[in-house]
């Protein structure tokens, strides 16, 4: 193992055994926060990988947006501060079993298909300037179509989430099942 | 670099995801197994890129577009898990069965959208 192949490898410890964490904890504030190793240990792989413009924005993003987002929807749905009881369903079993088949056979075949495979790390791959330039380029079009995307989907989250538009007055009768 | 260390964490990241949203009940711990699964599929994304040494840096550039659709995703989904509790008083996706075939597994009485609980939803939340 050189180097990098030990960093990494702590580092995939350390989100794996988090994402554990995040899907068998007890309390829900717990899950969001074991959320935020996970996401900042991918990251380090990330920087690991020499991609590090990824790695920025995964921090950026998943680390400062997302996981505030789950924050505020923890706070908003009134969730219990301390343990709750009942956050697993009665199928965890047969969803456990699912999650170790399909482990078992994504590991096997990945490990089948590209034990051999070597990758040189060197610093130009992930770099700003050439990933930006990639992206103004080649996949401008993509990126546009992207923009817009996001756009539409903050103004139906904006939609969704307002409560004085839509149906108004649920004693009229028409207000009901319109949604 | 092997390669086999990021893909076999991106398959382990993966399986938990997988685990989380089948095994969960809570609706924003759904979601966040889902974020878990597609850091999954990121991870494979910038491995592989890299691996490659692709030119037009496709799999990177596909990851921050993965990034940007799941951010969209997390917000649309928690403005609909938002919804659904001001509607229902609960999140919990196994007892939502109004869609479902039979109807009558687990859909206690005091769970129906009806008027009541709507009228004393807008009175609480105006």
């Amino acid at each position: 193992m050189t180097g990098p192949e030990v960093v990494f490898t702590l580092l995939g410890v350390v989100a794996v055994g988090s994402g554990i964490m995040v899907v068998t904890t007890r309390q829900l504030v717990h899950a969001a926060l074991w959320l935020v190793v996970s996401f900042g240990a991918l990251a380090g792989g990330y920087l690991v990988l020499t991609a590090e413009f990824v790695a920025w924005v995964q921090v950026l993003i998943y680390v400062g947006a997302v996981v505030v987002l789950l924050l505020f929807g923890i706070m908003l749905t009134r969730a219990p501060i301390g343990e709750s009881e009942d956050l697993d369903s009665g199928n965890r079993w047969v969803a456990l079993g699912v999650a170790l088949a399909t482990a078992g056979v994504l590991v096997t075949v990945l490990v089948m298909g590209f034990r051999d495979a070597y990758t040189p790390l060197k610093g130009d791959q992930g770099a700003a300037e050439g990933l930006g330039a990639s992206i103004f380029r080649t996949w401008v079009l993509p990126f546009e179509v992207l923009s817009v995307l996001l756009l539409a989907a903050l103004v139906g989250a904006i939609v969704l989430s307002r409560s004085d538009i839509g149906p108004q007055d649920p004693a009229s009768g028409n207000g009901k099942g319109n949604r | 670099m092997h390669l086999a260390y990021p893909a076999v964490v991106s398959a382990l990241l993966f399986s938990i995801g997988v685990y989380g949203v089948l095994a969960r009940r809570n609706a924003i711990l759904v979601l966040m197994s889902v974020e878990l699964m597609l850091n999954a599929v990121n991870l494979n994304l910038v491995a592989f890129d890299v691996h490659w040494r692709d030119r037009l840096h496709g799999g990177q550039v596909l990851t921050l577009f993965t990034i940007v659709i799941a951010a969209a995703e997390v917000g649309l989904g928690l403005a609909i898990v938002l919804l659904v509790y001001r509607n229902r008083r609960m999140i919990d996706v196994d007892r939502l069965r109004t869609l479902a075939e039979d109807g009558t597994n687990g859909n206690a009485a005091g769970e129906r959208p009806d008027a009541d609980a709507r009228h004393g939803a807008e009175v609480s939340s105006s």
